[in-house]
């Protein structure tokens, strides 16, 4: 367990945690009016209609994925019969097509970023930065699905390594020499990630954020008051409210 | 029952004239900015015609409003809440940029730059989403006055539905073509489907009034509203990424002043006024069975300002005294309800608009003179209705679902309403059976006269203020000063002089000089404090009485600004601090 292991596994996801909470904390107080998915559709549908669900439901996916990977031991697979080839063989093929199809959308969106002359006319240096990184995470998530299950190479475990580093992190205990104990690609793929969670805070990705979902739960008809108005400011001195 | 307050509004389509006032003042008010270069919160259109955008009103195409379902239960066009949510990363039914147009500028600077040549530089159409040359093919107005319309008149939904019918109704020839205007701003519905399709809850509609709004800090760009709404009035800004919509100028009308578009609109054609409406019947009422029925259930949900138990259930709802008062003078209450002469705009979308039409009763004295007949007698006005060079059909396809029985109703109302003018202003004897024709009495036939022709602004217009209710709060007015001619009197002046003191709000300062220009007789007098000159009627030649203040005489004391006719002094401050 070396001093850059420390930093890498123990030091650096605290300070992407702090980067993420307060980043957005800030961001939703001070930029209500910017955050907002910044929709293109308006200028270009035809490759949004494909590149975006794909690449957004593939994304879900792959978050479920992740979090049974990681939350989930794996004692307890074992003890429903599940055995690690077979774990895999459906890790493999569940999060390859998902992986796959989240890359496929991405790489649909960022073409006709690119193509299409509006959609680029709009794109921020921000937006571009985002892209990088987005795309990093992903390809080198989906490398370590194929190199880490051993069709290529050699086969990695990496529920034994970073999936306890990653449930040690909750209870302020960094697992640091499990981390460590694990291959290239995936200390990659953990990088890169931090990186995005990163600066999502202050790119276009918060709109993930607030996905709508309270939308399912609400009544169709809003009805608000007259809100800012003078009744709501406070009162000077001399004029309060009588009875 | 539940009572609630709605600001309407109503349209007297008879006296528009196709002008774009309304339009191009709106947008110089609300939508001059990046970003927005294509909404027209307020637009006009040539009917028979496209709309814009264009072909709106087919919801075939664009899934807007509501519809009822086999157990009489409303369901949002587009989808339920989980379709909304599944189709959420990429809206299957949002219109284009071009089904809008596409927004251009012109590249003026090369008719300076150009270099010496043969030809003369042009000034080439540029866009502004792309920043690329391109062709000018469409834009907000392009079958304006019928421009085109052989080639876009067919492509009208409305033409489309009644040619089925008979191929006779619409000629775009030019010797049998018809035309009207129908200027369109947001409906303010009382079911709106734009607020119900929005999954952040960004949209609302305000409880006090009823202006359906959207929070720019809530929206988050997800664009269900501009598919919700079957009217196309909710549209998304490019470049902040947010819905913005028509917002009743609610700045305004706050402190009862009307809308711009109803205040630069050169015929007076609108009406804005309260409704009391029964807010626990409106989901009843929207969803009724029959599409024909839906405008009777409509008007069924406007309630009697002057019904005891409405007032009362008016108070025991929180609407303050001069709201209810307000809604007993409403214009558009008389005109709907009492009246019933104004009609809603495609009600079959079951939304429920709150902007009102009197339709148009084309030239048919003159047509009817030309052919030999007294034009207007009743009895030859009734009987041509039928024949109008505007058909029936076509308006009852706007503004009553497809039923011509209203529309023929209204028509005949205006018709009556000539007919028994023309014996009061020759004063001869009237004749009350022409009222009666109509199911309407003498005494309102003359009332309906007056609010349709010779109306004033404040009967035109009568808009209780946000405030009056809360007048103690309003802190910036609270002054002990504020006794009639005191400082506290005037806009934009303290008791230490011009401009000491808290600064005013806005929104009472213009109400003050606008106020005062509608109602002084004479040119503002320049000795008077807070009186203002307007200079947009200014040529810029000359020197108007009153555009300066009068000269000093020597024996007064210089203050501190200096006159403007005098010589420049390059020596004061003031003058170092100008570039």
């Amino acid at each position: 367990m070396s001093g850059v292991d420390v930093l890498l596994w123990g030091v650096l996801p605290y300070v992407m945690v702090v980067i993420l909470v307060s980043g957005t904390i800030w961001r939703y107080r001070y930029d209500k009016f910017g955050w907002t998915t910044r929709s293109s559709e308006l200028y270009e549908s035809r490759l949004l209609r494909i590149g975006s669900p794909l690449f957004h439901f593939g994304l879900l996916v792959v978050i479920i994925g992740h979090v049974i990977g990681l939350l989930i031991p794996e004692s307890w697979t074992d003890a429903i019969g599940l055995s690690e080839h077979a774990y895999h063989i459906q890790a493999l093929v569940l999060g390859g097509i998902a992986g796959f199809c989240t890359l496929v959308g991405v790489g649909i969106l960022v073409y006709r970023r690119r193509t299409s002359g509006p959609v680029f006319m709009a794109t921020t240096r921000n937006d571009k930065l985002m892209y990088v990184v987005l795309v990093a995470a992903i390809v080198a998530g989906l490398a370590t699905t194929v190199l880490g299950t051993g069709i290529i190479g050699e086969q990695h475990s990496y529920r034994e390594t970073v999936s306890p580093w990653f449930r040690s992190l909750f209870v302020l205990q960094p697992d640091v020499a499990s981390m460590g104990q694990s291959n290239l690609e995936f200390k990659i793929h953990t990088l890169i990630g931090m990186l995005l969670f990163t600066i999502w805070p202050f790119t276009r990705l918060v709109h993930a954020f607030t996905a709508p979902l309270a939308y399912l739960f609400r009544p169709y008809i809003v009805y608000r008051s007259r809100d800012a108005g003078p009744a709501t400011r406070p009162t000077r001195r001399g004029w309060d409210r009588v009875g | 029952m539940r009572v609630m307050a709605q600001l309407g509004m109503v349209m007297n389509l008879d006296k528009c004239i196709g002008c774009h006032t309304c339009s191009v003042t709106c947008k110089q008010a609300w939508t001059n900015r990046s970003g927005v270069e294509y909404v027209w919160f307020n637009n006009v259109e040539t009917r028979p015609g496209q709309g814009y955008p264009r072909r709106y009103s087919d919801q075939e195409t664009w899934k807007g409003g509501w519809v009822r379902t086999a157990r009489g239960r409303l369901r949002l066009r587009a989808g339920g809440r989980f379709k909304k949510l599944l189709s959420i990363f990429a809206n299957p039914v949002l219109p284009n940029i071009r089904d809008y147009y596409e927004p251009w500028t012109y590249d003026y600077e090369t008719l300076t730059d150009a270099p010496l040549g043969d030809d003369f530089p042009v000034a080439q159409p540029k866009s502004l989403i792309s920043g690329q040359p391109m062709a000018v093919e469409w834009s907000a107005n392009w079958d304006d006055d019928l421009g085109g319309a052989p080639e876009h008149g067919p492509r009208d939904p409305i033409v489309e539905r009644i040619r089925t019918e008979s191929e006779d109704k619409v000629r775009f020839e030019y010797e049998r073509a018809f035309m009207f205007f129908l200027p369109r701003i947001c409906e303010h519905c009382l079911n709106p489907s734009c607020v119900a399709s929005c999954p952040s809850g960004a949209m609302y509609k305000r409880a006090e009034d009823g202006i359906v709004l959207v929070d720019q800090d809530q929206c988050r760009g997800w664009r269900m509203c501009v598919t919700g709404c079957p009217y196309k009035k909710v549209y998304f800004n490019h470049r902040t990424g947010k819905a913005e919509k028509c917002t009743f100028c609610y700045p305004r009308v706050e402190v009862g002043l009307p809308t711009v578009c109803s205040e630069t609109c050169v015929g007076r054609l609108r009406y804005i006024g309260l409704f009391l409406y029964d807010a626990d019947r409106v989901t009843e009422a929207a969803s009724v069975e029959n599409e024909h029925d839906l405008y009777p259930a409509q008007l069924e949900l406007l309630l009697d300002p002057h019904d005891p138990q409405v007032i009362a259930a008016a108070r025991r709802s929180g609407i303050a005294e001069d709201w209810i008062s307000a809604a007993q003078h409403s214009p558009v209450y008389k005109l709907a309800k009492q009246y019933r002469v104004a009609l809603p705009l495609h009600p079959e979308f079951r939304t429920m608009p709150m902007v009102w039409y009197i339709p148009p009763l084309s030239p048919v004295v003159d047509r009817l003179t030309e052919t030999g007949h007294d034009g207007e007698d009743a009895g030859n006005l009734f009987g041509a209705i039928d024949a109008l060079r505007i058909p029936i059909e076509y308006l009852a396809e706007l503004f009553t679902a497809g039923d011509p029985e209203p529309v023929r109703t209204v028509l005949q109302k205006l018709a009556a309403m000539r007919s028994y003018m023309r014996d009061v202003t020759l004063e001869r004897p009237r004749d009350e059976s022409i009222a009666t024709a109509v199911g309407m009495t003498g005494g309102e036939i003359v009332e309906m006269y007056r609010l349709l022709a010779i109306a004033k602004y404040e009967q035109r217009y009568v808009i209780p203020t946000a405030y009056s209710g809360e007048a103690r709060e309003l802190e910036e007015l609270g002054c002990s000063l504020d006794v009639d001619g005191g400082p506290g009197m005037v806009a934009g002046s303290g008791p230490f002089g011009e401009a000491s003191g808290r600064p005013l709000p806005v929104s009472v300062e213009t109400f003050h000089a606008l106020r005062h220009r509608q109602t002084s007789e004479e040119l503002a007098d320049p000795g008077e404090p807070g009186a203002r000159i307007n200079l947009l009627n200014w040529d810029g030649k000359g020197r108007p009485a009153g555009l300066f203040p009068p000269r000093r005489t020597a024996s007064e004391p210089e203050s501190g600004t200096a006159d403007p006719t005098a010589d420049p002094r390059p020596d004061t401050p003031m003058a170092k601090d100008r570039p």
